[in-house]
């Protein structure tokens, strides 16, 4: 069985035990919205940092697959192959 | 411990659009800060609560990025802990999320442990664990009006909640929306504007739908309240069935800021702001007015104020401490904050070129010191 990597930005590093990847095994594809559940059911706060309360990907939050934005693919149901890796960048807003 | 009194100190927690700091005096003159807590968040809602023989502060904490949380912190900011489930988050069924926590209002020395919170969008909440969880307040959720209430300029939000010494009345002011009443503690509501103009709709006397921007609880007059409105000042002297104006002797009826004293009838501060189109103090002219009669009359209130100043007063960027006499404190969306050991009478800044002030609590406390954040 091969891993699927969630890579964090630093500052979200604290909220998973300081590591800067997490990792979930993986038969096959899995959906991006399986894989935030798998990597964060024992990050709770790093969660909720992610998605709102509805399950909803926050706004300002971009997460990559190979290099795509998961709003421009399907979205939390984007499929995932095991190898891949997948990035968590905090998107260029406020002021 | 026996008869040997507690010395007394104060502390500060000034809320901005990038972070908490937090202050500590021995006199209200000279304040030790510490800070930025939490920067990059905005931090639009503080309750300090000096209950159960502890200074617990909560912060309703918004990052851009990452959403609203709740925090508290039992050592003045020196730690901070989150609820690893979250305080405040909508249950399965609503598909609601929670934007910003505008309100955190501990509840009665009578009921410790009590937490209220309103937030955005439009909802009540209510901890019984000093502020760890709250629950969902169902009966105004469900409410009727919901779909018609709207979104002032900030948001749609429950900004104030005023809870009477028994437990029984909750007063609820919304934006927009107007003033709910509970007569059950919190289980069923009516709005209750009469009186309260909105000139911005058709009818400018409706049901409800006003916007209000913040109501508070005269201290000794029970079922007492005053209301500053989008334009318009007001007073119910029967427990918010009608509101009469008592905008006359005031500069303009416009600004966000209503408080009133911990103890003594009658006494409540504004801030005016000149108009809806023209947010900044009138003439560019900064001042506090305190009636002591329950609006009846005004005082202008300037020593120590800046002499132009154009920066707006936010709703919660505003508070009085519970000191004798008793402290006022306000923050303007140009980073300065300005505290007054006397009621008003004369003002000092405390801090200047902060991020826009959002929230502004204070409180007297055992002796007591900010200390720098321990870091993770």
């Amino acid at each position: 069985m091969a891993d699927i990597s969630v890579v964090l930005p630093s500052v979200l590093q604290p909220l998973a035990g300081g590591q800067s990847f997490l990792t979930a095994p993986a038969d096959g594809t899995v959906t991006v919205g399986w894989l935030l559940d798998s990597v964060t059911g024992d990050y709770p706060v790093l969660a909720r940092r992610l998605r709102d309360e509805t399950g909803a990907l926050r706004r300002y939050v971009n997460i990559y697959v190979n290099g795509d934005e998961v709003r421009r693919l399907q979205g939390l149901d984007t499929e995932v192959a095991a190898g891949q890796e997948v990035l968590i960048i905090q998107s260029v807003a406020g002021g | 411990m026996g008869c040997m009194a507690t010395p007394e100190s104060y502390v500060l927690a000034i809320g901005t659009k990038k972070g908490l700091w937090l202050a500590s005096s021995q006199d209200r003159k000279q304040w030790s800060f510490t800070g930025p807590h939490f920067l990059m968040s905005e931090i639009p809602s503080i309750g300090i609560d000096t209950r159960d023989g502890r200074t617990r502060i909560m912060v309703g904490v918004r990052s851009e990025h990452w959403g609203p949380t709740v925090a508290h912190s039992d050592d003045l900011g020196a730690t901070w802990t989150e609820p690893e489930q979250g305080a405040i988050k909508f249950p399965d069924g609503t598909d609601a999320a929670v934007e910003r926590i505008w309100q955190i209002y501990p509840d009665a020395e009578s009921r410790p442990g009590v937490v209220w919170a309103g937030a955005e969008p439009i909802s009540v909440w209510k901890s019984t664990d000093g502020g760890e969880h709250f629950e969902l307040n169902r009966g105004l959720w469900d409410h009727p009006h919901r779909s018609e209430w709207g979104a002032g300029y900030g948001g749609a939000a429950a900004h104030s909640i005023v809870v009477n010494p028994s437990g029984d009345n909750v007063h609820v002011a919304m934006s927009t929306g107007g003033v709910y009443r509970s007569l059950d503690g919190g289980s069923s509501w009516q709005p209750r504007n009469k009186g309260i103009s909105a000139y911005f709709m058709p009818d400018p006397n409706p049901e409800f739908g006003q916007c209000v921007h913040k109501i508070a609880a005269d201290a000794a007059v029970e079922g007492r309240l005053y209301a500053q409105n989008h334009h318009g000042v007001y007073r119910s002297d029967d427990n918010a069935e009608n509101w009469e104006s008592i905008a006359e002797g005031l500069p303009a009826d416009f600004g966000f800021v209503m408080l009133t004293h911990p103890r003594r009838a009658g006494t409540a501060w504004v801030i005016p702001l000149k108009a809806d189109g023209e947010r900044i103090p009138p003439e560019g002219r900064l001042a506090v007015h305190r009636t002591d009669d329950a609006g009846g009359t005004w005082k202008r209130l300037d020593a120590g104020l800046p002499q132009a100043e154009y920066n707006a007063v936010l709703r919660d960027a505003a508070a009085v401490d519970s000191a004798e006499p008793a402290g006022v404190y306000f923050g303007t969306r140009g980073g300065s904050v300005y505290a007054s050991a006397d009621e008003g009478e004369s003002f000092a800044e405390v801090a200047s070129h902060l991020p826009d002030v959002l929230c502004v609590r204070a409180a007297v406390v055992a002796d007591a010191k900010v200390t720098a954040p321990v870091s993770a």
